[in-house]
């Protein structure tokens, strides 16, 4: 049991001072997925089903890989920002904060993975 | 971590069955939450019979007369009995709302009252409201000011007064913090939908001249931005205000400051 007044549960820690960036960047790459989302079906879609040879070809061609390249980027970075927000609301203290480390390389590396794939292709 | 299941003690179990008035041919079935501090009982459902041909129209009145004439020891709060005071918000047939203003008429079947959901109980349907009220003072629900006090008044244009509309009514029945699920998890540091509506209205008050520092204050993961617009806030205000788009435009205005 701690004596501490109302007002300083309330007030806690205080501010931050950070959130806003989180929070543009989420709606920014999510007018951004708006955009990328449906090239990338329209340029994958195509080349879905064809064989190995064809499909190294076509991801030879600049746009449908830089399409690619920027939908795993931003999409994984918009992954990784909306999933710290769920970890946020429901684990707290340090489990909290290890979840979040977890998460985001986890996050990185998979768009890592997916970015220097489509690279290899490509060039 | 967030907790899905009640604790043992918090578990509500089935309580006294009250008798039926006599001679009376319309009745309604009322269940209220019951807890007494002093016990050490779980807490329990009651169920009382209502004669509505000699009962006023709204929940307030079906629980003033329960208290009268069959169970004295119900607790709740009330003062006003007209929507302007906040004391006697509930939770009325699943809805957090103020008894005073609710019709009986408005719920189907049995009525079932609670205490606002997912905060401390004192007694029966009354919850702890220090925290939020300590909340609401965290955010300086006063005017600021640093220019030399004007000798007759801070003016204001009927334009600017116009903004404050829809945000000077909140009574603080905390009705919207407690429907809000990001204020269940995490209420001890999200402000919550009441606060934050209070907050914006000072924020856009044009005779107000801490909006840096207000907005420095509320610039916190936490603080704000546990805010995801679920809505529950806006839909459940007894006086139909929407927190939700208060809470929308101090995000906007955080974004304009920085970018």
């Amino acid at each position: 049991m701690a004596y501490l007044t109302p007002r300083k549960r309330a007030t806690g820690m205080g501010s931050a001072k950070s959130g806003v960036a989180h929070f543009w960047n989420m709606k920014v790459s999510s007018i951004g997925l708006l955009i990328l989302v449906p090239l990338f079906v329209f340029t994958f879609g195509p080349a879905l089903g064809s064989s190995y040879e064809e499909m190294v070809a076509y991801y030879q061609h600049p746009f449908p890989a830089i399409v690619a390249i920027l939908t795993l980027g931003v999409g994984f970075m918009h992954f990784k920002n909306g999933f710290q927000v769920l970890i946020e609301d429901y684990v707290h203290g340090a489990a909290g904060q290890y979840s979040i480390i977890a998460m985001n390389c986890l996050c990185y590396a998979a768009a890592a993975t997916g970015i220097f794939s489509i690279i290899r292709i490509a060039l | 971590m967030v907790e899905l299941a009640l604790p043992k003690n918090s578990r509500i179990t089935t309580g006294k069955t009250w008798p039926k008035p006599e001679g009376a041919t319309n009745l309604r079935t009322v269940q209220i939450y019951r807890w007494n501090p002093d016990d050490g009982k779980n807490p329990s459902v009651d169920t009382y019979f209502v004669d509505m041909d000699t009962c006023g129209p709204m929940i307030l009145d079906v629980l003033i007369k329960i208290k009268n004439e069959m169970d004295p020891t119900l607790a709740f709060r009330r003062s006003c009995r007209e929507g302007i005071c906040g004391s006697c918000a509930m939770n009325i047939d699943g809805i957090n709302t103020l008894a005073c203003i609710y019709g009986t008429d408005e719920v189907k079947g049995d009525i079932k009252i609670y205490p606002l959901p997912h905060m401390p109980v004192v007694r029966d349907l009354i919850p702890d409201l220090t925290h939020f009220y300590a909340q609401h003072a965290s955010i300086m629900p006063w005017l600021e000011t640093k220019t030399n006090t004007p000798a007759k008044e801070w003016k204001q244009s009927i334009e600017d007064r116009e903004k404050l509309d829809g945000l000077y009514e909140c009574v603080m029945c905390a009705c919207c913090s407690t429907s809000c699920p990001s204020y269940w998890w995490n209420g001890d540091r999200y402000l919550g939908p009441a606060a934050l509506l209070h907050a914006y209205r000072w924020l856009i008050d044009s005779r107000d001249e801490a909006t840096g520092e207000r907005l420095d204050n509320l610039e916190d993961p936490f603080k704000l931005y546990r805010c995801h617009t679920i809505m529950n806030c806006a839909k459940t205000c007894p006086k139909g205000l929407n927190p939700a788009k208060a809470i929308a435009s101090i995000k906007k205005m955080m974004v304009d400051r920085a970018y």
